[in-house]
């Protein structure tokens, strides 16, 4: 195939998997009976229609793109962190307890140490399954599910018993929650009468360390080497297991910095629900992203409007608001399906030589330099920096 | 009470809660012998609870309602084998990775059950479920009585499995099949068995066994069904596919200790003795977690492709 062809073969691929992921929506929205076009219209543009829902897309898109950042620092290195919940209620945890404690200190002092401490409660977590794997060989997809579940019963006790409000015990209404934290610990609203906070800079502060990290580093070198080909790494002397380690610190630090942000800015106190399925739903922006930190930013908005999107759904098209579930697990199979066809040379062919026969024009294989290497088709991992495969060089320098 | 009794009781309680575990993981087993690892078990026990729960919901009341039940069973084990296939045109012909295709099915499943359950359904409400049908005879007897003969249809069925799974898996031609498409694909492939096929079969027949977990967990369990009813029982039904060491047997032994285990720490707290609630919810998970570092060794037998997508045409 020629290069024109083979930008036509990818964009086709793109089409196929965005309507395959709508396709599976579309059957669960007719099974519960709802107008498909109206739902998706809703999803889709409700949310933009005002300068709330603007500024609501960002706020959620704060904590997903971290938790995503995060993710893809783990995944880049061959880890699939499905933790980013847990660890993102122990930063949660953490980051309150640091804020409360401390809350006589001056601002610029308390902010950045409490949202440090939120980073240190999600690399503890984060850093137990990438020892456990490194050390144990537990399979860190099984470890991080069950330390999401360990998490949430830690986080509930904790929030019915020792860190409870004790005006909850006095009241006896006993709700859930931690005394609001002091107003020296709060990160500033940005635009008054809504929800947007300065987290928004540390995110972009974070992408831009990120990139660095895995780009420009040798640390972040011997990661994505590890987890390209571990084999290969470790006869060229990467200590892999280490960096195992070293990736799901990182990976849990980012899922705690997103729990300690978003209470700091948004709720100003740890309640119940707090991560509320950023977590799963940061593994879809990191992967929708590309791995990579300019696409996590782009994704982590879409996805914020998704979220929102999908709560007016339930009012405005009679939809449960659970639907965004649906949406993310059916875009995952579509993106991780897509994979195996964007720039295979193989698969390339095949259609090609398909499509040759269906219209009579007999096209034959040629190994001539239109042909791509075979060395060129997609590592295994999900590893796969290049934008399409004509310019990698060029375009990661 | 006495110890004895006490004993007795949590006999009494773990053995039904094994079940979920032990289906799921049966079929698991079948999965993983074929090479693919399928983490969807989750979302499709959720599918699985969640379709079983709504004709017993709907039908009660008419004259078919003493079909609804079994009428549920077949719909979950037939929504199972459909999200299984599912799996396998992602993991086996599109080849993804499938740990991440598995998080994406279990959101999938998950998700699913969840919105049709509050469009349909809405709020938390109990059904009439599977009775218990005492054995004759053998219920009376004493302490097994109690403990294995005075359950549900679907757990003798359950443990019935066991043994047919075995057979399957070590005695049959279609066991030999899986598990050479686990261990060796290439080798099998040059000797004219399909493992495309082979493991499409297997996803459909590992899926329906999770479609009737969730089944088992909706109507003879818990006898209604929420949004958390699964809990983590997919995962942890995976979990005991390691520490069973891929042997339908191994993985009755594995539901077993983690259902006792989850007995015993409901008795405690009947028993009125002060535990804080959460770490009691905990110790399974922990238990996973504890097990699955212990097992690190079994690798050695697992098989050896489990994980790997093949592919026909690629010379390595």
């Amino acid at each position: 195939m020629n290069r024109p062809g083979r930008l036509a073969y990818n964009a086709a691929v793109v089409v196929a998997a965005a309507a395959a992921a709508m396709g599976i929506g579309a059957i669960v929205l007719a099974a519960v009976g709802a107008d498909i076009m109206k739902a998706y219209a809703v999803i889709l543009t409700e949310p933009l229609k005002d300068l709330i829902g603007v500024t609501e897309i960002v706020v959620r898109a704060i904590p997903l793109s971290l938790i995503a950042l995060g993710i893809a620092v783990a995944f880049r290195s061959g880890i699939l962190n499905i933790g980013a919940e847990g660890q993102m209620m122990m930063g949660i945890l953490a980051s309150s307890a640091t804020a409360i404690a401390l809350g006589s200190l001056p601002k610029p002092v308390l902010v950045p140490l409490a949202i440090l401490a939120g980073a240190a409660g999600g690399a503890a977590w984060g850093g137990l399954a990438g020892l456990l794997k490194a050390r144990l060989e537990v399979n860190e997809i099984l470890s991080t599910v069950m330390l999401n579940y360990i998490a949430a019963q830690f986080y509930t006790f904790l929030l019915r018993g020792p860190m409870m409000d004790p005006e909850e015990l006095v009241m006896g209404s006993g709700t859930p929650q931690t005394l609001r934290m002091p107003r020296s610990a709060w990160l500033d609203r940005l635009i008054p009468g809504t929800r947007l906070h300065t987290g928004v800079f540390i995110v972009l502060a974070l992408a831009v360390v990120v990139f660095v990290l895995l780009w420009r580093t040798p640390v972040g070198f011997r990661m994505r080497a590890a987890g390209a080909e571990a084999k290969a790494a470790r006869y060229a002397g990467i200590k892999v297991q280490r960096y195992l380690v070293v990736a799901m610190l990182l990976s849990g630090a980012f899922a705690g910095t997103a729990g300690a942000v978003e209470i700091l800015g948004v709720h100003r106190r740890a309640i119940e629900g707090v991560s509320g399925g950023y977590g799963f739903t940061g593994i879809v922006v990191a992967l929708f992203g590309g791995l990579h930190p300019a696409g996590i930013i782009p994704a982590s908005l879409f996805f914020g409007l998704l979220l929102l999107g999908a709560d007016m759904t339930q009012r405005l098209a009679d939809v449960p608001a659970n639907m965004v579930l649906v949406l993310q697990g059916a875009i995952i199979l579509a993106i991780v399906s897509a994979r195996q066809f964007m720039n295979n040379p193989y698969a390339q062919d095949r259609l090609a030589r398909r499509l040759a026969k269906l219209f009579g024009r007999p096209e034959r294989y040629r190994a001539g330099p239109d042909c791509p290497d075979p060395s060129d088709s997609p590592d295994p991992c999900l590893a796969d920096e290049r934008p399409d495969d004509g310019a990698s060089g060029e375009a990661s320098r | 009470m006495s110890l004895g009794q006490f004993l007795l009781n949590v006999l009494i309680l773990g053995v039904p809660f094994s079940v979920a575990l032990l289906l799921a993981g049966l079929g698991e087993t079948i999965n993983q012998r074929a090479g693919v690892f399928n983490l969807g078990c989750e979302g499709i026990m959720a599918m699985g609870a969640f379709v079983a729960f709504l004709p017993p919901y709907f039908m009660a009341g008419t004259p078919l309602e003493g079909y609804a039940n079994l009428i549920g069973v077949a719909l979950a084990i037939a929504a199972g084998a459909l999200l299984g296939v599912l799996f396998a045109l992602v993991v086996v012909t599109f080849r993804a990775p499938q740990g991440i295709a598995g998080i994406g099915l279990q959101m999938l499943g998950w998700g699913a059950a969840g919105t049709l359950f509050r469009r349909y359904v809405g709020g938390v409400t109990g059904v009439q479920g599977i009775r218990a049908m005492p054995i004759p005879g053998l219920a009376n007897l004493p302490v097994i009585g109690p403990v294995l003969f005075n359950h549900n249809p679907l757990v003798y069925l359950a443990f019935l499995m066991v043994p047919a799974f075995w057979y399957l898996l070590f005695k049959t031609p279609w066991g030999l099949k899986v598990r050479s498409v686990g261990t060796y694909p290439r080798a099998a492939d040059s000797l004219g068995i399909r493992v495309s096929r082979v493991r499409y079969q297997a996803l459909a027949l590992g899926g329906a066994m999770a479609g009737l977990a969730g089944a088992y967990l909706s109507l003879a369990q818990a006898k209604m069904f929420a949004d958390d009813l699964i809990a983590g029982r997919g995962f942890i039904a995976v979990a005991l596919v390691y520490f069973g060491r891929w042997n339908p047997v191994g993985v009755m032994g594995g539901a077993l200790l983690f259902s006792l285990a989850q007995a015993l720490q409901l008795s405690i707290q009947v028993a009125g003795i002060d535990f804080p609630y959460e770490f009691a919810v905990m110790l399974p998970y922990v238990l996973v977690i504890v097990v699955l570092s212990l097992v690190r060794k079994a690798r050695m037998i697992g098989p050896s492709e489990l994980g790997k997508p093949f592919d026909r045409e690629q010379r390595i």
